[in-house]
């Protein structure tokens, strides 16, 4: 019986079975922010613990910070200022580094792990988030937890998990033009619902998944846990070790064949076991919307939205207070829909090669006028980057707002957020109601490719039809 | 360390599948830095208009004012990985959750603070809720032990996750001790990893 990297990374990583039956997980890699870390320091406070591990935790503020002149303290929302506050102190009391908007690499969480080179394969990573699954693009075993658990990996460096299952995910061939890594994880959900994956590791392996470039494959594991899988990967490749050289808490030049050595050994063997695979044909997809209030709503552009009998039976209560939400109607298009507001950014899709495509498309156009729309990237060295390259005039020459780092408008914890009815062209992971900061708002995924063409035309197009016309 | 082994109460019914975590509770009210007093914003888009106005929602309702234990359909808890969820609830005065299924990360942190999330099968959740619905003053009672659920004198057979079910009758759903307990595995574990050597300690 030969095993897949998880089974490889997870008994590297085991302490000890717990009485429960749970596993004792070492992590290799703790990732913090100030939304859900505040409690957890507060209670190894109360029970007087000091922190195992603290080079094996790096923090950074990506929530709730103001996406225009985030220098400026305190922020004019006091609650925002008093999370910043919290984190500030408890890294400094701690001993844990912190990359704050006073450094060069703050950003989203998911965006700085990989591009600091604090994310390598091989490692277990976990953070307060449910969208930790991105670092499994490396061949990490990463996933969200709660702030309880936060506590115990503090304390402990360790948490109490069972061993999930691993669904292997082949998605053969090649991608069209115009279809992206986006497209390919809003298909495998809306093919396995938002709770096929609930008790698996999602393993996404094929020619697809392999022609991806990292941020591609960055993209398709983030939203595995939209599919209800707490764990995405990919396995290590050429790809990834290209990625890896260089960074900044990375191997060194001296010690990169030694990390390579190691990453190559935690692969999934080729006869491999797995508790389930899944296969689909790349060629087949199209661009991607979704048109209802859960990820797994979600439809080829060229397909109307489905006819709600048509579903199964347990999904159809939700399909109809979905499109009652969103004010659609089974058997129309997505095509067409006027929107109000266009948001490329997010730890899906907020990378420099995102604003390089989200660039390409709107480069010497103009967005309508009825479009608010902003660019948020994910990182200040993303930023940085795009700027050196002249996306952000791009951007603004186009009637984009060029922001600064932060998760912005995907939650709307900062003060971007929709108004009303709004309805919003997103690049982001969940269209939730309420999600982007307005309990009536209303958001459509799609591909950073689309929100910038559906900023343009000031309504959903397919981008296909534009960019071959 | 607490066991738990029942839970009985008054039942609340809130219907409908993939509740995800923004609908139980939405992100802009995360900004605290404590739970303590987190309850009250346990659904609040969907118990309250814009003007603060109680909207018919079963948090609402006075006649499940009391209630401890929640009564959920398929995939409750998706999304999102904050424990704000479970303790808006638990603060609100839930000690129990039954459903048809449970998204993952949630049902973990129910364990973590100490609330049972048991599973049955549809037709029978629904035929609880109903029963809830038509009289809230219903007893209901979950026994882990017996791996059961009664509403008043109907006895039903429900599941857990075996490893949650064990740590919550045990008393070890807290775990930071037991794991501390394995300090030297610990510390062999570690020394044990390759990459901690070959990474750049900036």
């Amino acid at each position: 019986m030969s095993k897949n990297l998880l089974n490889k990374v997870w008994d590297l990583h085991k302490v000890a079975t717990l009485p429960s039956g749970q596993d004792q997980l070492l992590i290799g890699l703790h990732l913090i922010h100030e939304v859900t870390s505040p409690q957890a320091f507060q209670m190894i406070k109360e029970r007087d613990l000091p922190v195992l591990y603290p080079s094996r935790t790096f923090a950074t503020v990506d929530h709730i910070v103001p996406t225009k002149k985030q220098y400026i303290r305190p922020y004019a929302d006091i609650q925002a200022e008093a999370m910043t506050k919290q984190l500030e102190q408890n890294t400094k009391n701690f001993g844990i580094e912190f990359f704050s908007v006073n450094t060069d690499y703050q950003g989203i969480v998911h965006v700085i792990g990989p591009e600091l080179g604090l994310t390598q394969p091989g490692m277990t990573i976990a953070c307060g988030d449910s969208h930790t699954s991105t670092h499994g693009a490396f061949g990490a075993i990463a996933f969200g937890v709660g702030t309880t658990q936060i506590r115990d990996i503090l304390a402990t460096q360790c948490i109490a998990l069972s061993k999930p299952k691993v669904r292997k995910i082949v998605v053969h061939g090649e991608l069209l033009p115009y279809v992206y890594a986006k497209d390919i994880i809003l298909k495998i959900i809306a093919d396995l619902t938002v709770k096929g994956g609930i008790g698996y590791a999602y393993e996404y392996s094929g020619k697809a998944i392999e022609s991806l470039s990292m941020e591609g494959r960055m993209t398709v594991c983030n939203m595995s846990i939209e599919g209800g899988a707490r764990v995405g990967y990919v396995n290590p490749d050429q790809t990834t070790f290209d990625y890896l050289r260089n960074r900044k808490y990375g191997p060194s030049e001296e010690n990169f064949q030694t990390a390579v050595d190691y990453w190559n050994t935690i692969k999934s063997e080729s006869d491999a076991d797995y508790d389930d695979v899944y296969e689909l044909n790349a060629g087949d997809l199209e661009p991607m919307v979704t048109w209802g209030t859960n990820p797994g709503q979600g439809v080829q552009v060229s397909h109307p939205i489905p006819i709600v009998n048509s579903l199964k039976k347990s999904e159809q209560d939700v399909a109809r207070r979905s499109l009652e939400h969103m004010d659609f109607k089974e058997g129309e298009y997505m095509l067409g829909k006027k929107i109000d507001v266009a948001f490329v950014g997010s730890c899906t899709n907020s990378r420099i090669s995102d604003l390089r495509e989200a660039a390409n498309i709107i480069k010497g156009n103009k967005v309508a006028p009825h479009v608010h729309a902003i660019a948020v990237p994910g990182s200040k060295q993303v930023a940085k980057q795009a700027e050196k390259e002249g996306l952000d005039q791009v951007f603004n020459d186009a009637g984009f707002e060029w922001r600064g780092a932060g998760c912005s408008m995907c939650l709307a914890m900062n003060p971007d957020k929709l108004k009303g009815r709004q309805l919003c062209a997103s690049s982001s992971n969940r269209n939730f109601v309420g999600r982007q900061g307005s309990k009536t708002g209303r958001t459509v995924l799609m591909s950073p490719a689309m929100v910038s063409l559906a900023a343009i035309n000031g309504e959903i197009t397919d981008i296909r039809k534009v960019m071959h016309a | 360390m607490l066991k738990i082994t029942t839970v009985s109460g008054q039942g609340i019914p809130v219907k409908g599948n993939d509740i995800d975590t923004d609908q139980i509770i939405p992100a802009r009210y995360l900004k605290v830095v404590t739970f303590a007093g987190i309850g009250k914003f346990a659904f609040k888009d969907v118990r309250f208009d814009d003007n603060g106005s109680e909207l018919d929602h079963p948090f609402n309702d006075k006649r499940f004012a009391a209630a401890q234990i929640l009564v959920v359909n398929d995939n409750f808890g998706c999304g999102s990985s904050r424990e704000h969820a479970p303790q808006a609830l638990k603060d609100h005065g839930i000690t129990a959750i039954i459903g048809e299924s449970f998204a993952e990360i949630f049902a973990g942190n129910c364990t973590s603070i100490g609330i049972p999330t048991a599973t049955l099968p549809p037709d029978i959740i629904e035929s609880i809720q109903q029963r809830i619905e038509e009289n809230p003053d219903a007893e209901l009672r979950l026994d882990l032990e017996q791996s059961s659920f009664s509403v008043d004198q109907d006895v039903f057979e429900c599941s857990f996750k075996p490893p949650f079910r064990a740590a919550l009758i045990s008393g070890m759903w807290d775990t930071t001790a037991a794991l501390l307990s394995n300090n030297t595995l610990i510390q062999q574990t570690m020394d044990n990893l390759p990459y901690i050597a070959f990474s750049k300690k900036e």
